[in-house]
């Protein structure tokens, strides 16, 4: 009978342990923390990790199908300064810049796929040599300076162009919600997004199928599943996200600051990772993807209005991540059997 | 004149409850090459495991030349002169080297090795022992731009080097041709002059006949039979192999209705002589043939995963040319593959999306799944096949391995089928279990015709009514399943048949 309670006991803290966890961060910080049981609060840690969040819901698809999208923070570094490019140097419209992101998210997305499917280069390296790629070619245009309006460019000549407001619109407006000006536009998308995945990955057949091809890919070629197709697609929803996140971040900065961006990848690698923790699903899922956004955003915002200082922002982080990881690996079974 | 080079007395080992060995009795004479043959789960490479020192036994003992003979390990085994040589090749050599580090890996591993590689010297080594075995390879060629058979004679070379009193081939000829294996047996000859003890294990037929001087059946982890005379007995071998009992089950012969799919002119290997096969509604015939029959080249062309070397197909009259196992699916053909963990089960869902896998596009409206529709087909056919589960949600892991290969056997009964191909619908599976699965193929046969790959005569025997027995990528008979056609099954399943000429006369 003990050993009865104890499995029961471990399964419950396997499933809702790092739920419980998050409520009790909640709960600690509300009372330690002035000013954190706010709503302002809520929305701030909300928007702190929309971007990340946006591109964690897109690698969780590469991570379903048992690959990894390393290229994601340079492909949103990318769209920032194709965006600004577009407006600022070619002087084009916000749509026009909005198009060109996603076409090319998708793009990059479709070649690391074909890398992986058809080249066979394994998923680690063919997207770290997209990152590699894309961070020097998003440098030449401008020989490697930030894009901003008055900026000199290489021939010579000033650039006219400016950010759309429409463009700015979707990184710095906010709705209103009970109070004034409460809920940013990038927070939107980061739900919306987080909620499309979802019912993509959980719902539909197609997602089913991606997760089949996660666990045994041999069988479920054997099934009949176009296995390469839905790889291929698993890289394009990651480049796409990545993109969108990218545009996010060029409409919060209003220009193509080309420093920004570094902490991306790290930040959203491991948001999919802790997801994994959540529910003790052991496995790539969406839910888990946003919460694990939000847990770092809770503790990052809370630690900070208790004066810890910046640096120490990228240690709680690991250690985060590393405690989600054996929640994940050690505790559940299912976990012990992939950990190897 | 024989010396007795090792002796195995009263071996017994069991994993949990399973007992795979019950006291096993093996003499091993020096200068003698004995050919030990077994089913599928005979507990072969048990035996073979304990001779060289990767698994422990329970109780028995064993002697190398009179002393007491009991490796705890490889290396330990290696030391006392157990060599041996294992069916997986890539475990033999060492991909990225070249021939020459390949060969004298183990003189590199030695203690008494230098710090520094003298290159020239290895190569000269090398090379020597190349040419005792007369291999004929570049050693400063790395091992990956070899083909497969290269690298089994490099693995064979390099046991070789070892000097081995007894040497143990588990299938070395799985991956040589004709020729090459020619080149082995040779060596063997060489060998056995040198009064060196050999076993050998194989499944093929030609292979036993070049080699053996004495042959050991092992049937359910026991000796079932010893033959050593002059004039070896091989299908007394195969019987003792598959067990005394060769008779059909009890069913009455299906009907043949109308033929659906017919293959002509199929050519399996590029030694193969082409031949034509007719499937017929209603019908369930078996593909009995061992490894290296062909079998899987058959089963892998109806279902579109490679296409046949010559010949083509046609299903209800019309011309089938199915590019991936999805054309095929879509035609109606479905195939349960063989080896359930590797190409069938998806570990991390549970039993109903298991069983719904193949056919979600049936259980979904605009992408989006049905989960009733889904729990509903689980429901159904886990009474129907009598799955041991607690429900249709269970991890498809949880359940034993007959229960688990119910419901991917289960997964293609779901829907309605023209051809249903079973590729080793056996494996791993309890008696029970293999019945239940055997009785619900034949009463759901009506409407398809329905194609069992099996190696085991006794499985083909079990459920078919009609057995096609393949050798070396020829069809060598084609029998309906009757007891008067029964001895003819089991000779020409044995290859003891007059009717064709081995390409492997005794050298």
């Amino acid at each position: 009978m003990s050993i009865d309670n104890q499995s029961s006991l471990r399964n419950f803290a396997i499933r809702y342990g790092f739920l419980l966890l998050l409520v009790g961060l909640i709960l600690y910080f509300s009372f330690a923390a002035e000013g954190f049981a706010s709503p302002r609060s809520a929305v701030f840690i909300f928007q702190s990790v929309s971007i990340t969040g946006v591109l964690a819901l897109g690698v969780t698809a590469t991570l379903v199908v048992d690959g990894f999208d390393l290229s994601i923070g340079s492909v949103a570094t990318s769209a920032l300064m194709l965006s600004a490019y577009v407006m600022v140097v070619l002087e084009m419209s916000a749509f026009t810049a909005i198009v060109a992101c996603l076409i090319m998210g998708a793009i990059v997305g479709f070649v690391n796929g074909v890398l992986i499917v058809k080249a066979r280069v394994p998923d680690l390296l063919a997207t770290l040599g997209m990152m590699f790629l894309l961070i020097g070619l998003q440098r030449i245009p401008t020989e490697g300076r930030s894009i901003s309006t008055g900026m000199r460019l290489p021939n010579g000549d000033t650039a006219e162009g400016v950010y759309s407001h429409s463009f700015l619109w979707l990184g710095r407006h906010r709705l209103d919600f009970f109070l004034e000006n409460l809920i940013p536009i990038p927070v939107i998308i980061f739900i919306l997004v987080g909620v499309l995945i979802w019912i993509f990955l959980e719902l539909t057949r197609h997602g089913r199928l991606m997760y089949a091809i996660g666990s045994n890919e041999t069988a479920t070629a054997l099934a009949g599943a176009n296995v390469s197709k839905y790889k291929i697609l698993a890289y394009v929803i990651s480049g796409v996200m990545a993109s969108v996140g990218g545009i996010l971040l060029s409409a919060r900065l209003g220009r193509g600051d080309i420093a920004s961006g570094n902490n991306l990848l790290l930040d959203s690698v491991a948001a999919a990772l802790i997801g994994f923790a959540v529910l003790g699903a052991a496995k790539p899922n969406a839910f888990g993807t946003a919460i694990g956004a939000l847990f770092v955003g809770v503790l990052l915002q809370g630690l900070t209005m208790m004066n810890a200082p910046y640096y120490t922002q990228d240690f709680v982080k690991g250690s985060v991540l590393v405690i989600a990881l054996i929640f994940t690996f050690a505790l559940s079974s299912k976990g012990r059997k992939t950990g190897h | 004149m024989t010396d007795l080079a090792c002796q195995v007395l009263g071996i017994v080992k069991s994993f949990g409850p399973n007992k795979v060995l019950r006291e096993v009795n093996l003499d091993l004479p020096a200068g003698k090459v004995t050919v030990l043959m077994g089913a599928n789960g005979a507990g072969k490479s048990t035996l073979v495991n304990i001779l060289c020192g990767v698994h422990a036994a329970d109780t028995g003992s064993m002697t190398l030349f009179g002393k007491s003979f009991w490796p705890d390990s490889p290396a330990d085994a290696f030391q006392s002169g157990v060599v041996t040589v294992h069916q997986s090749i890539n475990n033999g050599v060492i991909p990225d080297l070249d021939v020459a580090s390949n060969l004298m890996i183990d003189r590199l591993a030695e203690k008494t090795t230098g710090f520094f590689i003298k290159s020239e010297k290895l190569r000269q080594e090398a090379l020597e022992v190349a040419a005792t075995m007369d291999l004929d390879v570049d050693v400063k060629a790395c091992i990956r731009d070899l083909g497969l058979a290269d690298r089994q004679m490099i693995a064979i070379a390099r046991a070789m080097t070892r000097n081995p009193k007894l040497l143990i081939l588990d299938e070395p000829t799985s991956s040589l041709s004709a020729n090459e294996a020619q080149r082995l047996f040779r060596l063997l000859e060489t060998l056995k002059d040198q009064g060196v003890a050999i076993l050998y294990i194989s499944h093929r037929m030609s292979d036993i006949r070049s080699v053996a001087d004495r042959i050991v059946a092992m049937r359910d982890g026991k000796i079932s039979g010893l033959f050593e005379d002059a004039l070896l007995d091989y299908e007394g071998a195969v019987t003792a192999m598959l067990g005394q009992k060769m008779s059909q089950s009890d069913f009455l012969l299906n009907p043949k209705g109308e033929p659906i799919l017919k293959i002509s002119n199929a050519k399996l290997n590029s030694s193969s002589t082409p031949f034509d096969l007719t499937f017929y509604k209603n019908e369930i015939v078996a593909i009995a043939g061992l490894l290296g029959s062909g079998k899987t080249a058959l089963a892998s062309a109806i279902f579109g995963l490679n296409t046949l070397l010559d010949g083509f197909m046609t299903l209800h009259g019309e011309k089938y040319k199915p590019m991936n196992p999805w054309d095929a699916i879509e035609a109606g053909v479905f195939m349960c593959p063989k080896d359930r963990a590797a190409n069938a089960i998806i570990s991390e869902f549970d039993i109903k999306n298991n069983l719904a896998l193949p056919f979600l596009h049936h259980h979904s409206w605009l992408s989006f799944i049905k989960r009733q529709s889904i729990t509903n087909n689980a429901k159904k056919t886990i009474s129907e096949l009598g799955v041991v589960c607690q429900s249709e949600l269970d991890p498809v892991t949880t359940l034993s391995g007959g229960n688990q290969q119910k419901v991917m056997v289960g997964r293609w009964l779901s829907v309605a089928s023209d051809v249903l191909l079973l590729d080793e619908p056996f494996q791993g599976v309890d008696i029970k279990a293999r019945r239940d699965i055997g009785d619900h193929i034949r009463s759901s046969s009506k409407d398809r015709a329905t194609i069992v790959f099996v190696a085991e005569l006794d499985e083909a025997l079990e459920i078919a009514d009609r057995v096609v027995v393949l050798h070396e990528g020829d069809n060598v008979g084609d029998f309906e399943n009757t007891v008067e056609n029964l001895s003819q099954i089991v000779s020409r399943y044995s290859g003891q048949t007059e009717t064709y000429n081995q390409t492997n006369p005794r050298t």
